[in-house]
């Protein structure tokens, strides 16, 4: 299985050790993993301020770099909503049509496609809370949503579930957005940064010692806000559980 | 009486002290009290400056500014969002109900003139005079003629967003009718000269002592007293004589059922079925997408409105008017105002299935944490971000930014409008037509620029020492960089994902 | 331009604007497979959550109870055949040509209600049981006879009774008037009824 890694922006430059942990993971169970150097950014910055246009070329050099994989994964479930459910401002060729419908958030790739049972490399003694990212949430579904009638369920709580001596401890808003919003974080600074300092506060008070997340923008807005509040709380990707790193 | 809050200390004479069970699930009230605090000035609503965009940012953050007032309004209105979660695990049927609302809806919408002209016909011959209105200046204009064929110069009214798209009590003002709404939330704001910054709480903006200010101001209460019940009782007792005094009584409709002719009214106060039973004239102001075909399908909005809106199994008084009273008049304005333009809109006339049950409202993050009149429209809130601009493309251009199109909205919504997917719709059409800043235009060109040439975005990611590294360029290419501003910047790490690769890794990806 | 023209328009501008879609009509079910057995107990927990009350006839007659609910009480608007109306009890018959201001004085309304729902605990009263329509919403307290076998399981049963087809006034009334447009804290007596209590009274013939 020829997998084509997708490292977004943010993790590029600032969360490395996310693709690393994500690389590693996915050659532990056994993918052919490869990394595009040219690849850049899903397109998302500029469809979520309205300007498709200017997302066009971008979301045509992703199709360039990823089309022959049968794969895509990213450890990232709102550019994975992007590129599956808003790749709108290139033409729908086949090879869009393949890269849209193989492009895996990396929990819903563990879960759905590697159907994995364990992580027995894996322990992460400690409380942990759980944040799933809106897009990953309402967007491509990696869990129940409290505001539907429906069964419940959680892929990355499956996941999670299945690393030693992990506790998950609940907050009091567990699918309230936190506010980052890709664009939304530096246009509307002020309501994003207050719901992300309500959101840490919410995961403090939980008791949980670290938080976890299949997307990295998410925390890196979150941990700015825990930090600011002088939070304890510590941010680490589920990548980085699941790959069995030690903190 | 009957109260949830344990700090109210007395009960007025008149009053009925009947021990209301703890666990009432009814009219709106919330699950947990509220602690007393001191008086905080109240923070007002977005900047209106004539036809430019409105800056929502701006009002929001002196809502939030103001802590009481913030605490107060997002536990009010999560506590809302709960209680509705509660109401949809009570139901078994319930996404059988919405889909069947949406259905509904959608077939409604789409045979539209058919089953206005059936509702037409049927309320004619049930006695009503029926008048169209092609927009707001239309509809104040009929009803300023009836009331003045009626020499009536005194109106209760209850609540309406119609009436307030219309800027109604302005312009009945001029012509010298006054208007006495009867809800309390919207009494309240209507005695404090500001609008409803909710389409179902009209005042959940305030706290109890900003009421008590207003009141003591208008109806010369107590200033010192902000107990509720006292607030309430106050109301009501300047009301009633306005109610029995009234020459024309005004209501708003939820629903119009074309198979009978009947508008449906659905308060918690009563204050519907007093504004339309007690004087000799009803008048009724309703849109055009009000419209539904029949009671079995009546019979589903009726059980998702309240359970949507406030976590209440019904409201209080669901009322239907059919026809007038034996010797009273009932006069039905059935007013377009823009909706038949959004009808037109391939991507946004859904949002024409709306019922203004405000679920969207309460579960939003950001309306929470900003107040209604923030947005400085007559909706706000998500359902308001996808309206507005359908009434003023400039003025409202900003609102569908006011969003992180978290999606909560769609899935609290009982009609199933997939309100944040239409945001996203909204922000491409207002760049297309050149009505979003320029400086966010130009940066999402330089973007789009960067992030399509591998060489040039990995030249604006250089080593661990640049300021450019602290964020990428898309995000500090702001001629504000307001990151900061509440949050810490992120570590920085000695080298990119990509360095990393390409030095354990090299170029043909194998381990080094 | 006139309200005829108006409606052109607006009709016209429906036309052409109208998606060109024809989805239909969909069928709403009844719900109600698993509606409690005893309907009687399921409203009256519903109206008591609802805010309202059932009176209860303790041991008597529901006609002599009701009479000394109301004994002393002020003034009292009788609609309905069980209690006559008795100006030495200040006990006054409604009737359908009085004033709808009439009522503005009376302490206690009593009226019959067509039917109840037991999903919502909700009341249907008509112009036919009010009388005088305002006699739900003037009086300060509210007493509302209910046949119990006249109790339906849910509103899709309820929507399908005659009331509200052949009244021109009907409402389903849930409990007493209620507000929590302050800060969330409930109150009740906003505008209409005080208080509303529920007597179960089997319809006389």
């Amino acid at each position: 299985m020829r997998v084509g890694l997708f490292v977004p922006c943010y993790v590029d430059a600032f969360h490395p050790e996310v693709g690393q942990a994500t690389l590693e993971l996915l050659e532990r169970f056994g993918c052919e993993v490869e990394y595009p150097f040219d690849q850049t950014c899903c397109g998302q910055p500029m469809t979520n301020t309205g300007c498709h246009k200017e997302s066009k070329a971008t979301e045509e050099l992703f199709v360039r770099n990823f089309k022959d994989y049968d794969y895509i994964v990213a450890p990232s479930g709102s550019c994975v909503n992007h590129i599956r459910n808003n790749f709108d401002a290139v033409a729908q060729t086949d090879d869009v049509k393949h890269v849209r419908e193989h492009t895996y958030e990396l929990v819903e790739f563990l879960h759905d496609v590697l159907k994995v049972d364990g992580f027995p490399w894996a322990e992460f003694p400690h409380k942990v809370a759980l944040h799933n990212n809106c897009n990953a949430l309402r967007g491509l579904n990696i869990a129940s949503m409290t505001e539907l009638r429906e069964k419940t369920f959680s892929k990355p709580r499956d996941l999670l579930g299945m690393v030693k001596g992990l506790e998950l401890v609940d907050i009091t808003r567990p699918d309230e957005c936190c506010g980052f919003g890709g664009t939304f974080s530096v246009f509307e600074e002020a309501t994003s940064a207050r719901m992300g300092q309500d959101k840490a506060r919410d995961q403090a008070k939980s008791g949980a010692e670290y938080v976890t997340s299949s997307d990295s923008s998410c925390m890196m807005h979150q941990e700015g806000c825990a930090k600011r509040l002088g939070l304890p709380t510590k941010y680490i990707h589920i990548s980085q559980i699941l790959n069995g790193e030690r903190v | 009486m009957s109260i949830e809050n344990q700090t109210a200390p007395t009960t007025p004479a008149g009053r009925t002290n009947d021990g209301a069970p703890a666990n009432l699930t009814h009219g709106a009230g919330a699950s947990v009290t509220m602690p007393a605090r001191g008086p905080e000035p109240q923070p007002r609503g977005a900047i209106i400056r004539g036809n430019h965009p409105i800056d929502q940012q701006e009002a929001a953050r002196r809502f939030m500014a103001a802590p009481q007032h913030l605490a107060m309004h997002d536990q009010r209105l999560w506590d809302l969002r709960k209680k509705r979660d509660g109401q949809k695990e009570i139901i078994e049927e319930w996404e059988d109900l919405r889909q069947l609302a949406s259905d509904i809806k959608t077939h409604t919408l789409t045979h539209l003139d058919t089953y206005l002209e059936q509702f037409e016909k049927n309320a004619i011959a049930n006695g009503v005079k029926v008048h169209w209105a092609k927009d707001a200046a239309e509809h104040n204009s009929i009803v300023a003629e009836i009331l003045r064929s009626k020499n009536a110069k005194s109106l209760i009214k209850s609540k309406s967003m119609l009436t307030e798209e219309c800027g109604f009590r302005e312009a009945m003002a001029h012509e010298g009718v006054t208007v006495v709404e009867t809800d309390l939330g919207e009494r309240i704001q209507q005695l404090d000269n500001e609008n409803p910054s909710h389409v179902v709480v009209p005042a959940v903006h305030k706290l109890r002592t900003d009421v008590a200010e207003v009141f003591a101001k208008t109806l010369g209460s107590d200033p010192n007293n902000s107990d509720v019940s006292y607030l309430t009782e106050q109301q009501r007792e300047h009301t009633r004589p306005l109610i029995l005094k009234a020459d024309a009584g005004m209501t708003g409709c939820n629903f119009a059922v074309a198979e009978t002719g009947s508008v449906v009214v659905c308060t918690n106060e009563g204050n519907a079925d007093l504004s339309a039973n007690t004087t000799g004239l009803h008048i009724v102001s309703m849109g055009i997408e009000k419209i539904i075909p029949n009671l079995n399908s009546l019979a589903v909005f009726v059980r998702m409105l309240s359970r949507s809106a406030l976590g209440s199994p019904i409201t209080q008084y669901t009322s239907h008017f059919r026809g007038p009273r034996r010797g009273a008049e009932m006069h039905i304005v059935i007013v377009d105002n823009g909706r038949t333009d959004r009808l037109g809109l391939e991507k946004f006339w859904t949002s024409l299935k709306c019922i203004r049950c405000g679920a969207c409202m309460n579960t939003c993050p950001v309306f929470r944490r900003s107040g209604g009149l923030s947005y400085g429209a007559t909706y706000a809130g998500p359902i308001g971000l996808i309206i507005d601009p359908t009434f003023n493309r400039h003025k409202y251009s900003t609102l569908p930014f006011s969003s992180t199109m978290n999606g909560s909205c769609t899935n609290v919504c009982p009609v199933k409008i997939n309100i944040h997917e239409q945001i996203a719709d909204w922000r491409q059409v207002l760049a297309e037509n050149h009505e979003i800043p320029a400086f966010k235009k130009s940066m999402m060109k330089a973007a789009g620029a960067l992030l399509a040439s591998p060489k040039l975005y990995r030249a604006s990611l250089p080593m661990a020492d640049s300021a450019l590294r602290h964020l990428p360029r898309f995000v500090l290419y702001n001629k504000l960089n307001t990151w900061t501003r509440g949050r810490e910047m992120p570590h920085v790490p000695k080298e990119t994902f990509h360095q990393w690769y390409k030095r354990t890794r090299g170029v043909d990806g194998k381990k080094k | 331009m006139s309200s005829t023209d108006s409606r052109a328009a607006i009709f016209a501008a429906i036309r052409a604007n109208r998606p060109k879609i024809q989805p239909p009509l969909p069928d709403v079910p009844l719900f109600d497979e698993k509606a409690p057995s005893d309907l009687v107990t399921a409203f009256s927990e519903m109206l008591v959550k609802m805010g309202g009350k059932v009176l209860d006839p303790q041991g008597q007659d529901p006609i002599s109870a009701l009479r000394a609910a109301v004994a002393d009480k002020g003034i009292i608007a009788t609609c309905v055949p069980e209690l006559h109306g008795d100006a030495s009890l200040q006990i006054r018959q409604i009737l359908p040509d009085m004033d709808p201001h009439s009522l503005a004085d009376v302490e206690i309304g009593v009226v019959r209600a067509a039917f109840g729902v037991a999903e919502t605990g909700s009341l249907c009263l008509t112009d036919d049981e009010l009388i005088v329509n305002t006699s739900g919403y003037l009086p300060q307290h509210l007493i509302v006879l209910l046949d119990p076998s006249q109790i339906v399981a849910n509103l899709h049963n309820a929507y399908r009774r005659p009331e509200l087809r052949e009244h021109k006034y009907a409402v389903f009334q849930t409990g007493p008037s209620a507000t929590a447009d302050i800060e969330g804290v409930l109150i009740h007596g906003a505008q209409g009824v005080r208080s509303l209590r529920v007597l179960f009274c089997p319809e006389q013939d």
